[in-house]
């Protein structure tokens, strides 16, 4: 093949970034940090009816050591929160974090002395999927936003 | 009636003057309101007495009626297995000085429900063994179902917990 001529055949060309990309994206491996009720629709995601493993996010880590995508399922009460983040740094990058449902986002309907108002005080949060609990339809739909959001990044920028 | 509960009969006999029956009209349970000097005798005499046997703390909590004084309210639920008759111990607490004495020496049971009440409305217990916090952390600032504890006042984060003796 000459330079410069076009290539043919069985080579297809992309950027580093976009193939590297493209494998962190259909291989989530999620940590789900399950604390309450939240957590019954993540289990009905995971489980065959909903077939999570279409986004190859499918293989629960429950050491945060193998996992790069961190699923904050639940209320987040202060007592907790020192936990939360010492898990969150557990994480090797890249790394990446979802809030599942009104308590992980916003503290929810829990506006008292013991909830964390949103879990994005403690760590960074890149995708918030709303509801009380969310369907599993908005779960996956977040997946969808967090495989989006994974494809604008470089494999060079450091995250933290 | 009250009066013709055995208990409350020989309590009166016991403790006249520290002692004061008080209705209750919401479950018609016997109650007897007691001076915070006399709680622990007034326990211990329930605990051992022969045929009054209250061997079972049901429940220690405390309310708080912040629009009266006193302010604070310990209230003792006991029950005897054995005789099958229960009874309820309220003991008024002012606010300037929210101390009692424990009856953790009458029932050991009374450790974490005292512990409990100091936490959440900042009871003192004379005495205790262990005057802990038991739900909430050691850095949580103030007593949260204390009725001036504003709804939605926020505690400070903290990165790592400093206290890691007992519970973790
Ligand atoms: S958002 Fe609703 S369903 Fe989810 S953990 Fe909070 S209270 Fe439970």
């Amino acid at each position: 093949m000459e330079i410069g001529s076009p290539p043919s055949g069985n080579i297809i060309t992309t950027r580093l970034d976009k193939i590297v990309n493209w494998g962190r994206k259909w291989s989530f491996f999620c940590y789900p940090f399950v604390t309450a009720c939240c957590g019954m629709e993540y289990m009905s995601t995971a489980a065959s009816h909903y077939d999570i493993a279409r986004f190859g996010a499918e293989f629960p880590r429950f050491s945060p050591r193998q996992a790069d995508l961190m699923l904050v399922v639940g209320t987040i009460c202060h007592k907790l929160a020192p936990v939360v983040k010492l898990v969150h740094e557990q994480m090797c990058e890249p790394k990446w974090v979802i809030a599942v449902g009104a308590c992980a986002c916003s503290g929810g309907f829990y506006r008292n002395y013991s909830v964390v108002q949103g879990v994005d005080r403690i760590i960074p949060v890149d995708v918030y999927v709303t509801g009380c609990p969310p369907r599993p339809e908005a779960f996956l739909d977040g997946i969808m936003k967090m495989q989006a959001k994974v494809d604008t990044e470089s494999m060079f920028q450091r995250r933290n | 009636m009250a009066e013709k509960n055995p208990t409350i009969k020989k309590l009166l006999a016991k403790f006249g003057g520290q002692i004061e029956v008080v209705a209750s009209p919401f479950d018609k349970m016997d109650t007897v309101r007691v001076k915070r000097e006399s709680i622990l005798d007034v326990c211990m005499f329930l605990r051992t007495e022969d045929d009054l046997d209250y061997d079972l703390m049901r429940d220690l909590t405390c309310v708080d009626y912040i629009h009266e004084k006193p302010r604070f309210e310990v209230v003792y639920h006991l029950y005897s297995i054995y005789n099958g008759h229960e009874i309820r111990l309220k003991v008024r607490l002012e606010e300037r000085d929210p101390t009692i004495d424990t009856v953790t020496s009458v029932w050991v049971g009374a450790n974490w429900y005292e512990r409990e009440v100091y936490d959440f409305y900042g009871i003192r217990f004379n005495n205790h063994p262990d005057l802990r916090r038991i739900l909430l952390y050691p850095e949580f600032v103030g007593h949260p179902l204390r009725k001036d504890y504003p709804i939605d006042r926020e505690q400070p984060l903290f990165e790592e917990r400093k206290e890691t003796k007992g519970v973790r």
